[in-house]
């Protein structure tokens, strides 16, 4: 038992008594304490363990650099792991563990760790365990792996909610103390929107940890400045964006937290003050981790903030004045002060001053060379200015070595922190544009005084720099002696400053015991988040079903309601079959397949891209972007495009319909349309602004789709008005018409065909999508019309040899999909010239050919590849793979399309299908990728 | 001293006095018959290599910084060779077999830790792609396993199975596939090949590359002019700038692409896995941190740096596949720079400058490739004909059209 | 980082893609096929480490294409402009 409630002061509410628990035992604390200040309230001392030598560790500070009160928080899906207990606010029914010990914290079998700490010096790992090679994987790493970490994850989805906002002032105020208060009231005063963001529950800063009355209630008054609480920006990015989390709820109970456990920030700032304070340096000597050493700063947090004595007996070990303001603190918590420790020689007024007053004994020129107690501190040793060596018994070592100024911010975006000699630590250097620093994060005001203690000798040498990582001076000296003495090199060679505090604590202290008293190196690189953020927080919404936005057709609800089953087609939602009777999705298909074959059937096509090109140069523009020739296209018709990327790579195709003069409407695939729609502004904008043209994407502003089966006139023409005529001779293959329906409704009607059957894909304006089926099914429920969907539309287009998105993949020319005949020679187009390069005319390339099994059973699956019959199965007999493969209803046996070696020439062939990763292994013939009706005479008939 | 558990006993017992520095840090010589400009995973095993493999006289790797500065230093660890194209498939399996090894060759335990690496599919055409690709690997003699859904959520039961936007249907999974300590490979290279007498010069910035003739004689560096029978570039992110200095322009942009890191927790995730309907992929430390990346940040950049939208982006991709990360805590992320190459894939070929060679366009892959690509680089400048695993990383490859274009992206290195 | 869209005003990185290196010129072609300007055209980059012209859509916006004049370094955006020239 060591600390206690002090009975009076503070800034808790007393009224609001809190019961929790830590490690299954009930403790009481009040509102306003974090668990850390209840904890020490209650006299507990060890918090958990550490990370490296399962060494029993205690609370050393009272903020966000807390390395080694780390726990796990919470419990079932919301146990979150390593949280600080220093910075965590306790409430009704909080269940808190300590973590990374076993079986329990005050008995950790892996403390034998600690005594075996001379094997485990820094970099062991590198030059052991390398024997038998097969034992890493199976023995050393999982070892390893379970005695490392930290604290457990839940293991369970994160049942909470995030959401983010955009925020947009003139100045941001980074840090709620003294410093920030006051900039943000000055910069509020001078009229601009102002956001004040700090990461306590309230205002104050370091100004309450020492007991002094902050005055903030001007703030209030002034409404262009907006205080956020418990908001940590987390770090600096491009062009004055900076990045933030607000905890809505993480001090609240479950049953209490509505809405989002935290709110991500985007805040657009044109200025920003960075008045984030200072980080207080533990002073390095043996067993300097032990719980009861806390930084003296804290200690006065504990006092003036929770009203908690940390210990009834207390030596302070300072090197620099501040922190004798400990002293009165701890006295007039009536804790005894059995020393006052200062390093340097000459020790100052305010230590002496401060001492006397209490009568407290100063020893100066001394330092403390060693703590005593295992579990928590039960002495010091100290050696005085002469040498001598005695014990002073104690419950708690307060220690300073001085503050480092919180600059983490001002580096994010290449600042590198400069060394100020006469403060002894890092100041800010070149800043982030936009952003000033303010109060201590600029060194102001700190480290009066001081003269640096690194490092305390002692032997046998047992002196930690990073606590949670477990760094010892040992470590860095053998890094030095290994020749890894660059700063990256320590940090990586030893792990230092790689912990959930990044070394917040420990970084200035190695650097100084490396330095040795020479010049000091630079710092690590300080990288974002300045705190850890929740991944959660970064994803927002982002997650489940809303992963990413929904697009549906018009015709969705319609497709629902037929029981459609749905795929994604990126974003959309597209009717995948229509099952009927129990029927599962291939003897759907099958169904689908044979109704457009011998009837008629209607598809959505609603998802296909579709830009609208009007302008007199417009020609001129289809002429560049489109590989084939656009000039002799007719009015009211349609034809086949063919877009390359400027490599001369197929980039995708489409069809074009004339429907004016100066009027065409393109449509793409569902997959690129986006894309093309980019590379058509690209084109327009960047490399033909001398031609006159216009365009706009329409893929929303039509519901399409498509009709098709050898009834489909018969359809069409009771769907459209009397006197709109549909007949082959007025609407022929190709063919585009603007008509007006039965309803009234205006349409477009294009004759085009997909699936090789005749076809019309009708577009209504979108807002009539959702009836165009049921008028579809009405007009054509005597000829049995059936609705397909996308597995029956894909099936049918490979029975016709169409390419479609596993062909155009990007690595296919013109020439393998068979389309090489559509180069235009007259022309300079898109891709033209990279298209005759050497390697993509090359003969033996793949190209596109038909396969069917040759026992007219055998499954052919996309992605096999292909080998000769009898030739070794290796790389260097691989003849092409698999593009596309289905069964075919129409034939009756399975059929592929598939980019082979040599492609077409090689018809008749017999050809082995591979596909060892689905034990498949097949032998087709190769045949004329067109399986379907090769003349053509059905879509024209 | 070699090292083994015997002597990391011996020195415990001894308070580690007789260890030595890993590598000596050397003083540039006047005169090398081989300058490898670039102290990164590379060109430290370009050196290595050469200096087992091949008699070149006298070796020396310049480093502008601290060795490891590179993107050796600052890539999310992962080691595979499951490749689509026959172009890249014998590379990086040399590369992975390199791996399985590297312990005994370099007496430095890197951690290579083949768990397992699965790329989660989603769809039909998706599952079909990865077919073709593990058939593919299946024909160069590389392990490939197509999974189901079934199979994959035995192995790995935590992903987002029920509530996903995009289902996951299955996983193409390369068992051989893992991770390695990646600052280790640095050193570790850097020990081995000074211990053969390869001068390690740290600290010493290349200015200039001098020619005399359009043949390439020696570096003017930071630390004053060294002489080079050839100069091998190894300068990843730095490619065009040292490739200017000998009046080379190359198919490269610089682009930065960002890692993050978890606190250290319990072990959690055991294997590499890849998400397939987004930009995010994840593993595992053994120090416990959840080590995460996704796509480059898309624009030219020669910071280390990148910006919220990707970060978004690769959280919401990791929170979209495995759920339980919410309450995981990101304590740091960093970038790297890239050289995207054009189409991808890498370009290890001598330059129209006699006696310059040149290492570059690993694009964010270039991590897994150290070993082979120090193994062919050591070849291409000892014998002056590319290694048979590298024939295609010609640099006319662009002119000619034989481009090795894994996504087929095209000219845009963006989209790589 | 945030573009001045000089149609939309200043916008986040979120509304735009970008496509690279705004100096390059498409050579003019002749029917000749390809050719060392037209490689140099579709792959070669000076990459310089310096200022760099580069091309931005404006995706989620207008649909402008911009050329944008940043530093590599500091990511600094100097100036934006409208690619397209009015003839």
């Amino acid at each position: 038992m060591s600390g206690r409630r002090l009975a009076t002061g503070g800034l808790i509410d007393r009224a609001r008594p809190v019961d929790f628990s830590f490690d299954g035992k009930a403790y009481q604390g009040f509102a306003g304490d974090t668990l850390a200040s209840a904890l020490l309230a209650n006299g507990v001392r060890l918090f958990g363990r550490s990370f490296k030598y399962h060494r029993p560790r205690g609370v050393l500070s009272d903020g966000v650099e807390e390395p080694n009160a780390l726990v796990e928080w919470r419990d079932g899906a919301r146990r979150e792991a390593n949280t600080r207990a220093t910075v965590a606010e306790i409430f009704p029914g909080l269940a808190a563990r300590s973590q990374n010990r076993f079986p329990s914290l005050k008995f950790d079998l892996l403390s034998v760790n600690n005594a075996l700490a001379p094997l485990f010096a820094a970099g062991f790992y590198y030059k052991t365990f390398m024997w038998p090679a097969s034992f890493w994987e199976r023995v050393y790493e999982p070892l390893i792996r379970r005695a490392a970490g930290l604290g457990r994850n839940a293991g369970l989805a994160d049942p909470d909610a995030y959401e983010a906002v955009n925020l947009f002032c003139d100045v941001l105020v980074i840090g709620g103390g003294k410093a920030g208060i006051a900039e943000a009231m000055a910069a509020a005063r001078a009229g601009g929107r102002v956001l004040l963001c700090d990461e306590r529950a309230g205002l104050g800063g370091q100004a309450l940890s020492d007991g002094e009355a902050v005055d903030n209630g001007a703030l209030a008054a002034l409404p262009n400045l907006r205080i956020m609480n418990r908001t940590t920006v987390f770090g600096v990015y491009d062009g004055g964006v900076y990045g933030a989390v607000t905890r809505l709820t993480d001090h609240l109970p479950v049953h209490e937290a509505a809405g989002p456990r935290q709110r991500y920030c985007r805040i657009m700032a044109t200025r920003a003050v960075l008045a984030s304070g200072a980080i207080e340096r533990p002073m390095v000597f043996a067993h300097n981790d032990r719980p009861g050493v806390m930084l003296a700063g804290a200690v006065r947090a504990y006092i003036h903030r929770y009203a908690v004595a940390p210990g009834a007996r207390a030596v302070l070990f300072l090197n620099h004045d501040e922190a004798a303001r400990t002293i009165p603190s701890m006295a007039g918590a009536g804790m005894a002060i059995a020393a006052v420790v200062d390093g340097r020689a000459a020790s100052g007024a305010a230590v002496h001053d401060a001492a006397k007053a209490v009568g407290a004994p100063v020893f100066a020129g001394a330092a403390v060379t060693r703590a005593l107690g295992r579990m928590g501190v039960t002495g010091a040793e100290i050696r005085g200015a002469d040498g001598g060596m005695f014990r002073v018994a104690c419950d708690i070592i307060a220690v300073s070595g001085g503050w480092n100024p919180a600059l983490h911010l001002t580096s994010h975006l290449d600042g590198k922190p400069v060394w100020d000699d006469k403060i002894a630590a890092f100041i800010p250097g070149s800043l982030p544009p936009g952003m000033v620093v303010a109060g201590a994060a600029a060194g102001a005001g700190i480290n009066e005084g001081i003269i640096p203690l690194w490092h305390v000798p002692s032997r046998p040498e047992t002196s930690f720099v990073d606590f949670q990582n477990d760094v010892t001076v040992k470590d860095l000296t053998l890094a030095q002696q290994e020749g890894f003495g660059a700063t990256e090199h320590v940090k990586r060679y030893t792990t230092l400053g790689m912990a959930t505090d990044q070394g917040k604590t420990g970084n200035v202290n190695a650097l100084g015991i490396m330095a040795g008293g020479c010049a000091m190196m630079g710092t690590t690189r300080f990288r974002p988040p300045y705190t850890p953020v929740a991944i959660g927080a970064l994803a927002g919404a982002h997650r489940g079903m809303r992963f990413r936005p929904v697009r549906l057709t018009p015709t969705h609800g319609w497709a629902e309601a037929q029981g459609a089953m749905f795929t994604d087609a990126g974003l959309w939602k597209r009717a995948q079959y229509f099952p009927q009777g129990g029927e599962d999705w291939r003897e759907a298909m099958v169904r689908e397949v044979s109704a457009v074959r011998q009837s008629v059937g209607i598809c959505d096509v609603t998802t296909l891209g579709k830009i609208d090109i009007q302008g007199p140069d417009a020609v001129a523009f289809l002429e560049f972007v489109y590989a084939n020739g656009w000039r002799n296209l007719a009015v009211g018709r349609a034809r086949y495009g063919l877009m390359l990327r400027e490599d001369g790579f197929v980039m995708d195709d489409g069809t074009c319909a004339r429907l004016g003069e100066w009027h065409f409407l393109m449509t793409t695939t569902t997959a690129n349309a986006a894309r093309v729609m980019q590379h058509l502004e690209f084109c327009h904008q960047v490399l033909r602004s001398d031609l006159d043209v216009r365009f706009a994407s329409v893929t929303e502003a039509w519901a399409q789709v498509a009709l098709a089966g050898p009834r489909a006139r018969d359809v069409l023409a009771r769907l459209v008005d009397d006197d709109a005529d549909v007949s082959n001779e007025a609407l022929p293959y190709m063919g585009v018409r603007a008509v007006r329906l039965r309803q009234g409704v205006p349409a477009r009607v294009f004759r085009l065909s997909f699936s090789g059957e005749l076809a019309y894909e009708i577009a209504v304006p979108a807002r009539f999508g959702a009836d165009l089926p049921a008028w579809l099914m009405a007009s054509g429920a005597d000829f049995g019309i059936t609705p397909y969907g996308t597995e029956a539309l894909g099936v049918m287009r490979i029975e016709k040899g169409h390419p479609a998105g596993a062909e155009l993949n990007g690595q296919t020319t013109a020439h393998d999909l068979g389309l090489g005949r559509l180069l235009s020679k007259a022309k300079d187009y898109v891709g033209r010239a990279m298209s005759q390069r050497p390697a993509l005319c090359d003969p033996a390339r793949p190209g596109l050919v038909g396969l069917q099994p040759l026992d007219g059973v055998s499954p052919l699956r996309a992605g096999s590849h292909m080998l000769r019959p009898g030739a070794p199965a290796n790389a260097a007999h691989d003849e092409g793979y698999v593009t596309s493969a289905a069964f075919s209803p129409t034939l009756g046996h399975p059929i592929a399309l598939a980019l082979l070696a040599g492609g077409v020439a090689r018809q008749g062939e017999t050809i082995r299908v591979y596909d060892p990763v689905r034990d498949g292994d097949a032998l087709a013939l190769v045949v004329n990728p067109v399986f379907y009706d090769p003349t053509g005479s059905r879509l024209r008939g | 001293m070699r090292y083994s558990a015997l002597s990391v006993l011996k020195q415990a017992l001894t308070g580690h006095k007789g260890w030595q520095p890993a590598w000596r840090d050397a003083v540039p010589a006047p005169h090398y018959d081989v300058v490898i400009i670039g102290g990164g995973g590379h060109g430290l095993a370009t050196a290595f290599y050469l200096a087992r493999d091949y008699d070149v006289g006298r070796i020396a790797v310049v480093e502008r910084s601290w060795l490891g500065n590179g993107s050796i230093g600052r890539n999310t660890t992962i080691i595979r060779s499951n490749y689509l194209l026959p172009g890249n498939l014998p590379f990086y399996e040399l590369s992975l077999k390199l791996w399985e090894g590297l312990e005994r060759d370099i007496n430095y335990n890197a951690m290579v830790s083949q768990r397992g690496v699965y790329n989660l599919f989603h769809s039909d055409m998706q599952r079909d792609a990865y077919a073709r690709r593990g058939n593919a690997m299946r024909l160069h003699g590389i392990d490939a396993v197509l999974l189901d859904r079934a199979a994959l959520r035995k192995t790995i039961p935590y992903l987002d199975y029920e509530n996903a936007r995009f289902p996951i249907q299955g996983a193409l999974l390369q068992a051989r596939g893992g991770t390695v300590r990646h600052d280790a490979v640095a050193w570790g290279y850097a020990r081995a090949a000074a211990k053969l007498g390869v001068d390690i010069i740290q600290n010493c910035e290349v200015t200039g590359i001098r020619q005399m003739g359009g043949v390439a004689v020696g570096v003017e560096t930071s630390r004053g002019y060294i002489g080079a029978g050839k100069i091998g570039m190894a300068v990843a992110g730095a490619t065009s700038q040292v490739a200017a200095m000998a009046g080379l322009r190359l198919p490269i942009e610089s682009h930065a692409l960002q890692a993050f890191v978890s606190e250290a927790v319990k072990p959690l995730v055991d294997h590499v896995i890849t998400f397939g309907a987004g930009h995010f992929y994840i593993s595992q430390s053994d120090k416990g941190g959840l080590v995460f990346g996704g796509d480059i940040d898309g624009y030219n950049s020669y910071a280390a740096r990148g910006n919220l939208p990707t970060i978004e982006d690769v959280c919401e991709g990791g929170m979209a596949m495995m759920p339980m990360l919410g309450r995981a805590r990101l304590v740091r992320h960093w970038g790297g720079v890239m050289d995207m190459s054009m189409d991808g894939s890498p370009i290890i070929d001598k330059t129209p400058v006699t006696n310059l060679y040149l290492n570059a366009g690993w694009c964010y892959g270039g991590f897994k490739a150290t070993p082979a690509s120090g193994v062919c680089f050591a070849h291409l400048i000892a014998r002056e004909a590319p290694h048979e695993v590298a024939v295609g990383y010609r640099l006319d490859r662009f002119a000619e059209g034989w481009v090795i274009d894994e996504k087929g992206s095209g000219a845009q290195p963006n989209l790589h | 980082m945030r573009l001045q869209c000089p149609h939309c005003g200043p916008r986040g990185l979120a509304e735009f893609t970008y496509h690279g290196d705004a100096t390059v010129q498409r050579p003019v072609d002749r029917g000749a096929g390809s050719s060392a300007a037209w490689a140099d055209y579709v792959y070669l980059r000076d990459n310089k480490a310096g200022v760099h012209q580069e091309y931005w859509y404006h995706q989620a916006g207008c649909h402008a294409w911009l050329v944008v004049t940043r530093h590599m370094r500091s990511h600094e955006v100097m100036a934006v402009r409208a690619a397209m020239v009015r003839a």
